[in-house]
């Protein structure tokens, strides 16, 4: 009987907790499906009558919808990375070797942690049109992987301390040097924390709009953050192309997460070199 | 097969020497165990040999190449790790054949190598297995695989068995052995356990605070250990140790205890004269104090009281309270005598080892 309870109090808090979650994301679908006239109404239907997809189609006819998808996904895709690629080598060398300025290094990467965001936009700016690449990807590229490389460093850093050395050891007597010894046992390994790092850079280019307001300029380039404001006019918002826009914008950081879930579970199983 | 010489090899970490002076020869297909108390410096020297470990002076040789300056990879060793270091996202037959592929090795002679391995340590069944759902003792089998397949010069082995259970210790013990007896080639061990160290080794290296204590076979550092270090840290129960004076009454030397008078025999010395009125520390093993009445030298056998008695079935170790403050600790067969028990006793005198308190070292 107290299992009973137990269960029914834990099953209603789940419940509880995906109405919570859903829910908006449900009101916004059912704004994106209302036709024109029914936008602004009070009407609490999830299908509200007379539905349509007429928001969808005009996203895509009427503005750079698809491009700003596009721009969003390069963007995001290579700043991912770029960003994983170089904290794998750097968080390798600040777990495994003693170098001068190690201690300090790592401090300093925590400190960029706790600088705003904000405040970073004019100093980022300066610097991306001092080397000439305001309005591009590259400029975009750059200003994200940099701004994500420390946090990134200290995830893969943390997972590379719990690897025994032992493992790069015994991969060197049988016959590795060390850039062979973690490519093939050291990375393979380390997918888990990869995963981790490769999600945190995605979700954080895929949403991030301070950055890219500065950086960008031209509506052809924009990333679906700045696409969709552009929708929000000063006398009339298109509120169903906004729900609409915003819908599919979850669909590729969804397709994403459930992906890399595999190699995230896979990480947690991963036994230790004894027994 | 190879020979591995260390030559005036010294380890040192800043201002703290690990490692001193250490010049060893291992000759080509022996079986050489360091053994030595945690910290002693037995890994150190193992990782310098495979390269995983800077020297700070001296020389190696593997053969007659020096390996000073060779990375790990160049210097045709195989290493079974004391946590096994198993590659965890790779089957067995991947981590076996891990170093032959780095070598680009052909693929049947790989294949060969891999099932001959296989065969020795019964992995077949296991091949397509991940390290993880093995149990210890299987991982520890992979591990050796893993050396076994890359015929290497020599074998290192950093305390292989100190994560498993007694039992299966004893059993790859034996593993150990066969699989010597059938490869034959250099192996070099590093334990803190004596009792692998005395029954695999063929060469036994004790080690001490960075330095060698003794290098011998089993049975003469059993037999004449060189200083009281290598005396107490070989063999089980430890073995005791009396400090005296000797004294001659007569004909007759005594070592002369707390009020207690032991007979000496003078050719326990090689020249007693010298040690008359000197204080000295006498070395018996348990197994060398007679309790058996019938087995002993009447004339000269001592009184003591049973203090504790340890049965270990057919044999229990007697601890005897020969003085105010000294227990000394005997086995024997199993004889059952209950503690407070007044009984004689007398030492086995062949086999009495006499160190000086100062020095330390063996001077019989």
């Amino acid at each position: 009987m107290k299992t009973k309870l137990k269960y029914f109090f834990i099953h209603l808090f789940i419940i509880m907790a995906v109405i919570i979650t859903t829910y908006p994301l449900l009101r916004i679908f059912s704004v994106s499906i209302r036709p024109g006239d029914r936008i602004i109404s009070t009407d609490l239907a999830l299908i509200p009558a007379g539905a349509t997809f007429i928001s969808y189609i005009k996203l895509f006819k009427e503005t750079f919808f698809i491009k700003w998808i596009f721009n969003s996904l390069l963007i995001t895709f290579a700043t991912s990375f770029i960003g994983v690629t170089l904290a794998s080598t750097a968080a390798y060398a600040f777990s495994r070797y003693n170098f001068t300025g190690k201690k300090w290094g790592l401090s300093a990467l925590l400190l960029t942690q706790m600088i705003p965001a904000g405040m970073l936009i004019l100093p980022l700016y300066l610097m991306i049109m001092k080397l000439n690449l305001i309005n591009t990807y590259l400029g975009m590229v750059i200003a994200y992987s940099v701004s994500s490389l420390p946090f990134s460093i200290w995830i893969l850093k943390g997972y590379y301390d719990t690897i025994p050395k032992s493992l790069e050891e015994a991969a060197m007597v049988d016959g590795a040097n060390e850039i062979t010894a973690f490519y093939k046992v050291i990375l393979p390994l380390s997918t888990p924390a990869l995963s981790i790092a490769f999600l945190f850079n995605f979700t954080m280019a895929w949403n991030e709009y301070l950055v890219a307001r500065v950086v960008l300029y031209h509506p052809q380039n924009y990333t679906w953050t700045l696409g969709l404001f552009e929708l929000q006019g000063q006398f009339i918002t298109q509120w169903g192309m906004f729900a609409a826009g915003s819908i599919l914008i979850t669909i590729p950081v969804l397709l994403i997460f459930l992906y890399s879930s595999k190699w995230l579970i896979s990480g947690l199983t991963l036994g230790s070199v004894k027994g | 097969m190879a020979e591995v010489k260390f030559i005036n090899v010294t380890k040192s970490y800043g201002e703290n020497v690990i490692l001193k002076n250490i010049n060893l020869e291992i000759k080509d297909g022996e079986f050489a165990v360091i053994v030595g108390p945690s910290g002693c410096g037995k890994t150190t020297l193992l990782r310098m040999l495979a390269g995983l470990e800077e020297i700070t002076g001296g020389e190696i040789y593997i053969n007659s190449t020096k390996v000073n300056d060779l990375p790990p990879s160049k210097r045709e060793i195989a290493m079974v790790f004391q946590d096994y270091a198993l590659y965890p996202h790779m089957t067995v037959k991947e981590n076996m054949s891990f170093a032959l592929k780095l070598k680009k090795l052909d693929k049947n002679e790989i294949e060969k190598r891999v099932t001959e391995a296989a065969n020795i340590l019964q992995l077949n069944h296991l091949l397509n297995r991940m390290p993880k759902q093995l149990s210890g003792g299987q991982r520890q089998r992979v591990a050796i695989g893993r050396a076994i397949v890359r015929h290497p010069k020599v074998f290192l082995f950093d305390e292989p068995l100190s994560n498993l259970d007694a039992k299966l210790r004893e059993e790859m013990r034996i593993e150990l052995l066969k699989l010597y007896q059938k490869l034959s080639t250099t192996m070099i061990y590093v334990t803190h356990d004596q009792i692998e160290a005395m029954t695999l080794a063929s060469k036994i290296i004790i080690m001490n605070k960075g330095v060698i204590q003794q290098i011998g076979t089993p049975i003469e550092v059993y037999s004449k250990p060189q200083n009281i270090f290598v005396a107490s840290f070989i063999g089980t129960p430890t073995m005791n140790f009396i400090r005296g004076k000797i004294v001659s009454e007569g004909e007759k030397i005594y070592l002369e205890f707390e009020k207690n008078k032991f007979f000496i025999p003078a050719f326990s010395f090689t020249d007693y004269q010298k040690y008359i009125d000197k204080e000295v520390i006498i070395g018996i093993r348990p197994d060398d104090i007679i309790l058996d009445e019938s087995k002993m030298d009447k004339e000269n056998a001592n009184k003591a009281k049973v203090d504790v008695v340890e049965l270990l079935g057919a044999r229990e170790n007697i601890y005897l309270k020969i003085s105010e403050t000294k227990n000394i600790c005997a086995t024997t067969n199993s004889l059952k005598i209950p503690p407070q028990t007044e009984i004689k006793f007398s030492f086995n005198y062949l086999n009495l080892h006499i160190f000086d308190p100062e020095t330390e070292k063996r001077i019989n």
